[in-house]
């Protein structure tokens, strides 16, 4: 433990008759085809994850994977059947509602796909809401709920009410109000999936804007892989209930753990995700003359170079000393590799 | 596609055997019909129940409102005095809304709100609501009042309305908060709620006249009982309706239990709330009028007494002015039902708040009126007011004069051919034979639960001693709902078809539905006096609203495409119609008749009161010797005729919906 500021052992939601009862029985790891024959519902199954301070580890899966029902035990919105939860080391499942209040009203926000937003409150009165159940004076709330608002460029919408700001709108009044405690840990579940595509994309680049500002711990859900790969420092793909693989977006690539994560990588653009030094071998090249590389380019970049020179390149860091070698062939397969 | 398609044919119930699709109904309904056919030989006790095997719940229930009544329970105090004081409690807030509207405050020296302030403000709150038309309807409704001479009537009951229904709706909302955050509340809740709003407007009368005695006070306590439920309904779906999300936002930004309550879910769930006040509002108008039995005051009071002098042309007079408030009524509670909040631009006070200002300068002017310059605008004399009662009754002299041979032959053709034999029929049925095709049915429909509730139902009518009056009743809600679907069925396909006809007949079932009942009265007795064919023509006008409703709406609910792929190939309307939109809508349309058969119960009650010889009079009798017991199980007889049919037609329906993928 120590450094973590989330993590998660052994966590369980089984939906059902008598879940915990079922667990027990089972020796606390049925696999997925007991369960089911038992008649629950596997919504998460024996997650184990941590999250570092000011990371952004992205949740992935198809639908009905069990992201949200994952980020709501983190939040303990959900009361998970078995495992562990810790939270700047507090074991968060023996946590007190009292406590959790008090957590909730400190440490943690969250943004939810539909907004969720007061419907009866203006964008003001609902960035001022978590300050207001604290009972923070009225004038300085609404200077803390102003200050946000410009921050997320809602500016002149103050007095505005949900129903009559569009969809973009209303999210950031959505993240304007996670933010307005200062959380330390935020939680989006899939808080741009309602959003068009173009706006989407504008939502993305204020969000890394945001996190550069404000360094967050973050879990982030999404079931766009290209979404994940702009934000995440580390993805964790989910299959019915499960952790398949958690790792960086070039790991998941190159080193898919099983069918199911290569299909969900199928369609990325590796040459512009992968890096030379992802794809080099380590042994610095013996022939030192020709051309030679930056190890922290992308593919992309370095693919007319790659393509007219017939031996291997030398791969450089950034003092120039060589850290590897990049052929032609290894480059050829981790990008077309995996595909059919 | 292929298992799902298979799943719905092999239909909920699985496990049974399989048998051919003209067996079920045969099954069902043959041993039901064997029964009252060998009915002769039957044993006695099968066809009705015999004296010494009811089930004395009369009497059960006498002795507790004795004890209740007599014996000091609580120590030092009755439980009488307990609803006694209860009644005082709400005498005051009645006597300042009173004072305010009508009778203003002698002690103090200060006078009622002058007319023309209260016409004024029903419209400056109708234009804040809505816009200028509501503003004509809601200012010229109220104006009628005064202009016509039932000032005074009227805001008495208005004020009975404006007590009672902000009382009905918080006990009704503080029920549903209850059920839904207990959950053993809320199973022992829905029960009661399904009689209560099954139970005949004059079952509680008589507890509240055996426990507070009579008058305005006890008249404006059953309205809020009769209220309340309807409230409480929809605060449940109301607060289970708000989005998930909505709730774990307010759960994250870290509101305590209360502050949750409070702050999200009850605002969240505004809407439901809102409906649910509207139709608090029209259920206490609709009660007051009634409450007049024991001697509520104001406008129903009036139309009781004309009715039973018959002074028809007076009692119509009433009857639109009760109209006219109801309309009112209904459109405000609805324009702020359907009310959203919206930003309001900077700027002086009398831009931002305009309607408020108005109201400001409308109270500041009409009281400087009245005050300074002229009286009438406080009051008007009565020889300021019109009087339409004479012109009532120059219409009613010449439909009696010139038709009531016509409508006599009418009316007793009916009686002879067809009501008489159709009575007789009705009261050959044998309880038994009842009880075994609900059973059957509910069994079918849904399992053995239903089937043991609607079999007891039955169980509980035959044994309390009121089967042959019950199948009395159970005869004119037949044979009027028959009529209703005749009429109804084609009136609603009507409207369907076309959006400017859908518009005017949601308009106008929707002024209909905010009638009181006892409205339907008025022309009906006019027309036939009283009678069965009366009753029947009252319950057929008051209960036919409902099939037209549903007909209408499930018909348009029909998705466009599945009436294009009949169009495209080669359905004619009639086809398209028949083979395509009924089948589907027709799930919806059972709904309607369900709708259709609660008012007809209601009507049937009320039409007691014009000489009918069922359920209803015996609950009439129990009204005047202000017997609880009796009132309270005849009632209870026919709520649980009406949840008998109400239970199985849900069940039906929902199962027909799962069957056609729409549930
Ligand atoms: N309250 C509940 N009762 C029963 N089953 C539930 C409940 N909540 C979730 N589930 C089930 O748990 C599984 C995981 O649901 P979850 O909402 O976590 O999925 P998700 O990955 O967030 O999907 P989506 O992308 O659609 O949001 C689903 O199969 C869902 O049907
Ligand atoms: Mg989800």
């Amino acid at each position: 433990m120590g450094e973590e500021k989330i993590s998660c052992r052994k966590v369980w939601k089984l939906y059902g008759r008598d879940p915990e009862g079922f667990l027990r029985t089972h020796g606390g790891a049925p696999d997925i085809a007991a369960v089911r024959a038992a008649g629950y519902i596997p919504a998460v199954r024996d997650v184990s994850l941590e999250v570092m301070p000011s990371e952004i580890l992205v949740i992935m899966g198809l639908s009905g994977s069990g992201k949200s029902t994952l980020v709501r035990c983190l939040s303990r919105l959900i009361e998970p059947t078995a495992g562990e939860i810790f939270f700047d080391g507090q074991d968060l499942l023996k946590a007190s509602a009292k406590e959790m209040i008090e957590l909730r009203r400190h440490k943690m926000g969250m943004v939810f796909q539909h907004f969720a937003l007061l419907p009866h409150r203006t964008v003001l009165q609902n960035i001022a809401f978590p300050l207001e159940v604290q009972g923070v004076a009225r004038a300085a709330r609404e200077a803390r709920a102003r200050e946000i608002i410009a921050l997320v460029g809602l500016e002149g919408r103050e007095t505005y009410y949900p129903r009559e700001l569009s969809g973009g709108q209303q999210q950031r009044v959505g993240i304007a109000r996670s933010l307005a405690i200062e959380p330390d840990v935020w939680f989006l579940d899939e808080p741009f999936s309602a959003l068009d595509p173009l706006i989407r994309r504008e939502m993305q680049d204020e969000f890394l804007r945001l996190q550069q500002m404000l360094k967050k711990t973050i879990v982030f859900i999404t079931h766009d892989f290209d979404e994940a790969i702009r934000l995440a420092d580390r993805i964790a793909i989910m299959k019915e209930g499960e952790v398949v693989q958690c790792g960086t977006a070039a790991e998941l690539i190159t080193n898919p753990a099983t069918d199911y994560v290569r299909e969900f990588t199928k369609d990325v653009s590796r040459e512009k995700l992968l890096t030379v030094r992802d794809v080099m071998e380590d042994a610095a090249a013996e022939d030192a003359s020709g051309p030679s590389i930056a190890a922290d380019e992308k593919i992309s970049a370095v693919a007319k170079t790659v393509l007219e020179t017939d031996s291997p390149i030398r791969v450089v860091d950034s003092q120039g000393a060589g850290v590897g070698t990049l052929r032609r062939a290894r480059v050829i397969d981790a990008l077309f590799g995996g595909r059919e | 596609m292929a298992e799902t398609a298979t799943g719905a044919e092999s239909s909920p119930p699985t496990g049974r055997p399989r048998l051919p699709s003209w067996a079920i109904p045969v099954l069902l309904v043959g041993p039901f019909l064997a029964l009252v056919m060998a009915r002769e030989r039957l044993p006695a006790w099968a066809v009705t129940v015999p004296e010494p095997w009811h089930v004395p719940f009369i009497d059960w229930i006498n002795a507790v409102v004795k004890v209740l009544r007599k014996d000091a329970i609580f120590g030092l105090f009755t439980f009488r005095d307990l609803t006694r004081a209860g009644a005082e409690a709400i005498d005051w807030p009645l006597q300042i809304v009173e004072g305010v509207l009508i009778a203003g405050f002698p002690a103090l020296g200060l006078p009622a709100l002058p007319w023309v302030l209260i016409v004024g403000l029903a419209a400056i709150w109708g234009w804040y609501l809505k816009g200028p038309r509501l503003a004509l309807l809601a200012g010229g409704c109220i104006a009628y009042l005064a202009l016509f001479g039932k000032w005074k009537l009227s805001m008495i009951t208005l004020a009975a309305v404006l007590v009672a229904a902000p009382v009905a709706g918080a006990i009704g909302i503080a029920l549903g908060i209850l059920a839904v955050k207990k959950r053993w509340f809320e199973m022992l809740l829905w029960p009661v709620l399904n009689v209560m709003q099954s139970l005949p407007h004059f079952s509680y009368l008589i507890p509240v006249a055996v426990f507070i005695g009579v008058g305005h006070k006890a008249g404006t306590i059953a309205t809020i009982l009769f209220a309340m439920p309807p409230m409480a309904r929809l605060a449940i779906l109301g607060l289970r309706g708000i989005s998930k999300e909505v709730t774990e936002a307010g759960i994250m930004a870290g509101c305590t239990p209360r502050q949750l309550l409070w702050k999200v879910e009850v605002p969240a769930a505004r809407d439901a709330l809102m409906i649910g006040v509207n139709q608090v509002i029209m259920q206490c108008l609709a009660m007051v009028v009634i409450a007049s039995f024991v001697g509520a005051k104001g406008l129903g009071h009036d139309l009781l007494f004309r009715l039973q002098s018959l002074r028809i042309g007076q009692a119509l007079e009433i009857g639109v002015a009760i109209v006219l408030m109801a309309i009112a009524l209904d459109r405000l509670s609805q324009a702020l039902a359907a009310r959203q909040p919206a930003h309001i631009p900077e700027g002086p006070f009398w831009r931002t708040h305009p309607f408020l200002t108005a109201a400001g300068g409308a109270i500041v002017g009409s009281i400087l009126a009245a005050v300074l310059t002229t009286p009438l605008a406080q009051i008007l004399p009565k020889d300021l007011t019109v009087t339409t009662a004479p012109m009532w009754d120059a219409l009613v002299d010449i439909i009696t004069v010139n038709l009531f041979d016509a409508l006599a032959i009418f009316r007793d053709d009916l009686l002879r051919h067809v009501l008489i034999p159709l009575r007789r029929l009705f009261q050959l049925v044998p309880w038994l034979a009842l009880v075994i095709l609900v059973a059957s049915l509910g069994w079918y429909l849904k399992g053995w639960r239903l089937a043991l509730t609607v079999a007891g139902f039955i169980l509980f009518i035959a044994f309390a001693g009121f089967w042959p009056r019950a199948l009395i009743t159970a005869y004119m809600v037949a044979f009027s709902v028959v009529v209703c679907i005749v009429v109804g069925l084609p009136l609603g396909v009507w409207a369907s078809r076309g959006d400017r006809r859908t518009a005017i007949a949601t308009t106008l079932c929707d002024t209909f539905q905010t009638f009181p009942s006892f409205i339907y009265l008025i022309p009906v007795i006019m027309l036939f006096q009283v009678g069965d064919v009366a009753a029947i023509t009252a319950i057929v006008i008051y209960a036919v609203i409902p099939i037209v409703r549903y007909t209408m709406f499930g018909l348009r609910a029909v998705p466009s495409e599945i009436v294009e792929a009949a169009t495209t190939s080669g359905c004619t309307p009639m086809q398209t119609l028949w083979k395509v939109r009924m089948p589907l809508a027709f799930p919806e349309i059972m709904l309607g008749i369900n709708q259709t058969i609660m008012f007809a119960l209601f009507m049937v009650i009320i039409a007691a009161f014009i000489g009918t010889r069922d359920l209803g009079q015996e609950i009439f009798r129990a009204l005047t010797f202000a017997d609880a017991g009796k009132g309270l199980v005849v009632g209870l007889c026919v709520s649980f005729m009406g949840l008998t049919a109400d239970q199985l037609i849900t069940a039906w329906a929902h199962r027909r919906r799962q069957m056609l993928g729409v549930a």
